[in-house]
């Protein structure tokens, strides 16, 4: 692929060939979703096409600059970033009963979605330097990198973004080869406090808050509504889907955020298990194409960095279609490429930009 | 995949070296992408299987779900059948009529809206109240009635600036009609809104599209028939409950009309005969137990309780003396006074306590063996030596009182029983009263006493505590008529299928008839019966008939006289006149018509009771009607109109 001609002239302008068709692919399948879900509100599609071809700019010029630059980047990018998240403490808008807006004039943005892309660099950038696996002292001081941020969003309070965050510092320790009994034993303490905080630390109210969390379908009027709806319109799309622009639950509003976090579910309605199937693989795709070309890099911290991006994207396309269908409780994050919103494709975009950077420029050293 | 070489050294900063081994990293990270893909994909199959499970093992049940959600059923009112006479004269029909509606959610200020409507038309604040009501309990999109019954020049003042009004519409429905008002109301009866009484005993599907129901008369005994079927169509909602399209839709049936056995013409002569008395007309086919006619006065017009009566004029109906929504036919009991004397001589006859050439000697009262008391006869001076024929044609009480006291209670009580005294005649309107047929057993319960002697000659004469409705004389003396053969009076004469035209006639509904052991006991008291028409106490009635007539005065006293006190009208208040009361039927050689009339405080039977039923009579018999009356009365519609959809 690499060797003809066209493989040349995506060489020279940085990109990956399969993964930008990809995500293409994925990109304009979502359109077309929109189309419908949207209820053919044309302005709808037309400003979604608009953020994706901002999106895939951004891609575009991010994967210009070789990984050095990120590298060198990488901490005041991170420490930016927190000092953001401590001025949204203080000075930040108020929004649906969460602190998260910066305004700044001209912009009004979340830092913590800066922090989806400054924290797996500046993981990377601290484990890029130590021998691998790493120490345990090591370990410590790293963890603070994802600790700092988690607490600080989680405070505001957005727990969709601090889990992202969360998961993206994760990633890197386990990408960098954090031992399995460290791991198995985190895991396991952890298991062994849940009981415990249960039934000696949360009252009450604060247990059943966590039980409809878990279980929404026991409050079919309020928390519940979504998940059985989009449960219905899954269900009721079958093997072959309703057909393009007849989803009956999308169309007539029952589906609740259908062309947003809920558009799987509109998607799946109308193009019903086949079009799930092509999705899920696609997605697929693009992970472990993304994870081949981090494996490709050429050191620690560029292997760390593209392997931790595709895991927020992996983490984004899981959720989501687990929370739509039901398998996963229902957490705010969007179908990457796919719902209806810019903020979070900008971040996903330039983690792509990255890794397109990372795998054109692997001849290149970082430092 | 030339090009897979994951461990080949790529070039590095020679200051890592020293304290990295780039190549173990590289495998590390390339194990540990190992196990994510891994993990992806198991990730992934999970959400896969999910999708599975929802979409191909539960496939039918979220279909259902998918369904119940956006389908939902919409009735199709019916439209209610007309109502005519039995010669298709136009009693109640459907009129289309303009209410206002406002759409709350393409109202912008709905204060200001109502208070721009106050300006142009008449708005009362039980109108505004019974809007915000209704508008609580239902959804933003439905239009909500503000004002029914919208007068023309109501329309032409709203329609210049309805454009002006967003949400606020006119909208056409139809509204019952009495075309002739008052006329016949306590036959045909009216229909009203439905109250919540009703609906939680109305079958839900037949009546969730609709407004009103029978509430009286033959509007509410034919409901059935008149209301019709509600259609279905099935329309598909969006999340809010918005009706977007129609899927399928079950046509509505319309109600069947229905056809009175009632003449109009005959109905209105009743009616303005008794016009100045409280009382009751009824007139019976004998023949098949068809009502002619079924007057109860005073009447009221129907129209004003289609859509709810107004407060002042429902308390005017309801607190009048007069009581003018008693139905006086079904409902009014009266003593029967001599009506039943006919009656009581069968009844001597059939249990062989009499023969018709039996003396007794009437002094002008009767006195009981052993008792002291003095049972007067209406006539002071006594009527002499009188046999069966010429008691009941000089209505002769001492003859009865004997007659009474020699059958006893227990055998009056049965045999007046044939007649459906005391009972229902089953006649197809509601409401009627059994009104009361006393026997022993009946005061021991509801008097604790025992049945005295002097119970009994009341009762034979058709007083005390004996009670009876005009029409269960009607049906009485139509029994006799007939000669023992008994029909339950029937207000239906037809019904009509609107889409086909075609007219079923309703069949007699015959009772059991009343046998008596020698049919010539029928012969003998029906001679009493033209006898008093003919020579005897209504001999005014008599002269100049074209036919003959057999009947029967009664005069029932509303208040019991002193043992030596003389009734005298002069000297009464015109609430303790007796009432004055008249059966007949006619012509006496295949009688075609049976009559009951009972004018309260009218004074004698044989003065002011007769005189009418003669009228009935010649009208019914000779087709002789007096145009001043019919006047009101449209011409019988050879063809009546469809029901308007």
């Amino acid at each position: 692929m690499e060797s003809n001609d066209t493989g040349k002239f995506f060489n020279l302008i940085y990109l990956d060939l399969s993964l930008l068709l990809a995500l293409l692919a994925v990109s304009g399948l979502g359109l077309v979703v929109l189309y419908s879900a949207g209820q053919g509100a044309l302005d709808l599609v037309i400003g979604q096409a608009m953020r994706l071809g901002l999106g895939f700019t951004i891609m575009l010029v991010l994967a210009q600059a070789p990984p050095r630059y990120f590298r060198f980047w990488s901490p005041w990018i991170y420490l930016g970033g927190i000092l953001l998240l401590l001025a949204v403490m203080v000075v930040g808008d108020i929004s649906k009963g969460a602190r998260r807006w910066l305004d700044l004039g001209v912009v009004r943005f979340q830092p913590s979605e800066i922090m989806k892309v400054a924290v797996p660099m500046a993981m990377a950038w601290f484990f890029g330097d130590k021998p691998l696996p790493p120490r345990w002292w090591h370990l410590l001081s790293g963890a603070l990198i994802t600790v700092v941020p988690f607490i600080l969003i989680a405070r505001q309070p957005d727990l969709g973004t601090a889990l992202v965050v969360g998961c993206a510092g994760a990633s890197v320790l386990f990408l960098a080869g954090l031992s399995w009994f460290l791991m198995i034993g985190l895991v396991g303490a952890l298991g062994a406090a849940i009981p415990l905080f249960w039934t000696f630390v949360m009252h009450d109210y604060q247990r059943q808050r966590v039980l409809t969390f878990l279980d929404p379908e026991s409050d079919p009027l309020g928390a519940g509504y979504h998940i059985i709806q989009s449960k219905i319109a899954i269900g009721s799309g079958g093997i072959y889907g309703k057909g393009w622009l007849n989803g009956t639950q999308s169309h007539l509003d029952f589906l609740p955020e259908g062309s947003t976090d809920f558009i799987f579910a509109a998607f799946s309605e109308e193009f019903g298990l086949v079009g799930g199937c092509l999705l899920l693989a696609l997605y697929f795709f693009i992970v472990t194409r993304c994870l081949y070309l981090a494996t490709r890099a050429p050191d620690t911290y560029t292997r760390l960095l593209a392997g931790s991006l595709t895991l927020i994207f992996f983490l984004y396309a899981f959720v989501n279609s687990g929370m739509v269908s039901g398998l996963l409780p229902v957490v705010g994050l969007p179908l990457p490429l796919f719902s209806y919103g810019g903020t979070s494709l900008v971040t996903i975009m330039a983690g792509f930009g990255i890794l397109m950077s990372i795998h054109s420029h692997r001849r290149t050293p970082t430092r | 995949m030339k090009n897979w070489r994951p461990f080949t050294q790529p070039p590095l900063d020679p200051l890592l070296t020293r304290e990295k081994d780039n190549t173990a990293e590289s495998e590390l990270f390339f194990r540990r992408a190992l196990v994510v893909v891994f993990a992806v994909f198991l990730s992934f199959l999970a959400v896969a299987g999910r999708l599975v499970y929802l979409q191909v093992l539960n496939h039918d049940r979220f279909t259902t779900l998918s369904d119940s959600n956006r389908v939902r059923l919409q009735p199709l009112p019916p439209t209610r059948g007309f109502i005519f006479d039995r010669n298709g004269v136009l009693l109640a029909d459907n009129l289309a009529s303009y209410h206002l509606e406002i759409t709350r959610e393409q109202v912008k200020n709905l204060d200001a809206t109502l208070a721009e409507l106050r300006e142009r038309i008449a708005l009362t604040d039980a109108d505004i109240e019974r809007f915000r009501k209704l508008a609580r309990r239902s959804p933003p999109y439905a239009g909500i009635p503000l004002r029914f019954q919208l007068t023309d020049e109501e329309i032409a003042r709203l329609a210049i600036d309805l454009y002006r009004l967003p949400g606020v519409d006119i909208k056409a429905d139809l509204t019952r009609r009495y075309p002739l008002g008052p006329r016949a109301v306590h036959a045909i009866g009216y229909v009203g809104r439905i109250d919540e009484g009703e609906l939680s005993k109305l079958d839900p599907g037949q009546y969730s599209g609709s407004t009103h129901i029978g509430k009286t008369g033959a509007e509410r005994s034919y409901e059935a028939v008149l209301h019709g079927r509600t259609g279905y169509q099935q329309v598909e909602t969006n999340a809010d409950g918005r009706p977007l399209r129609v899927l399928n839709r079950t046509p509505p049936t319309p109600g069947q009309h229905i056809y009175l056995s009632i003449d109009i013409r005959l109905q209105a002569v009743a009616e303005k005969l008794l016009e100045g008395y409280n009382g009751a007309i009824v007139a019976l086919d004998p023949r098949n137990g068809e009502v002619l006619a079924l007057a109860s006065q005073p009447i009221y017009d129907p129209n004003l309780f289609v859509n709810g009566i107004d407060f002042a004029s429902y308390r005017a109906l309801n607190t009048s003396k007069d009581r003018p929504l008693l139905n006086r036919a079904l409902r009014g009991i009266y003593p029967p006074g001599s009506t039943i004397k006919p009656l009581m001589a069968l009844a001597g006859l059939d249990y062989g306590v009499v023969n018709r050439y039996s003396g007794v000697f009437c002094p002008g009262f009767y006195r009981l063996p052993g008792v002291g008391r003095k049972f007067r006869d209406w006539k002071r001076s006594g009527h002499g030596s009188v046999d069966m024929d010429r008691a009941i044609a000089q209505s002769c009480d001492v003859y009865f009182y004997n007659l009474a006291l020699n059958l006893g209670i227990d055998r009056i009580h049965e045999f007046l029983g044939r007649f459906s005294m005391g009972r229902l005649t089953g006649i197809d309107l509601p409401g009627e009263k059994g009104a009361l047929l006393p026997s022993q057993e009946w005061k021991r319960k509801i008097h604790k006493q025992p049945w005295f002697a002097g119970d009994s000659l009341s009762a034979g004469i058709g007083q005390g505590y004996f009670l009876a409705t005009p029409l269960q004389l009607a049906h009485a003396v139509a029994i006799i008529s007939q000669q023992g053969n008994s029909f339950a009076p029937r207000v239906l004469y037809a019904t009509e299928d609107p889409g086909t035209r075609t007219k079923t006639l309703e069949a007699p509904r015959p009772l059991p008839p009343v046998t008596v052991k020698n049919p010539r006991y029928w012969d003998a008291v029906i001679a009493g019966m033209i006898h008093v028409v003919e020579g005897g106490t209504a001999h005014k009635i008599g002269a100049g008939a074209k036919y003959r007539i057999a009947g029967k005065t009664g005069t029932a006293q509303v208040f019991t006289l002193g043992q030596n006190q003389r009734y005298s009208a002069k000297n009464l208040a015109k609430h303790l006149l007796d009432h004055a009361l008249f059966i007949a039927f006619a012509p006496v050689e295949e009688p075609r018509i049976a009559v009951a009339v009972i004018a309260e405080h009218g004074g004698g039977g044989s003065a002011t009771a007769a005189p009418l039923v003669r009228k009935v009579m010649d009208a019914w018999l000779l087709d002789k009607y007096d145009d001043s009356i019919t006047a009101g009365i449209p011409p019988a519609q050879d063809a009546p109109p469809h029901g308007i959809e």
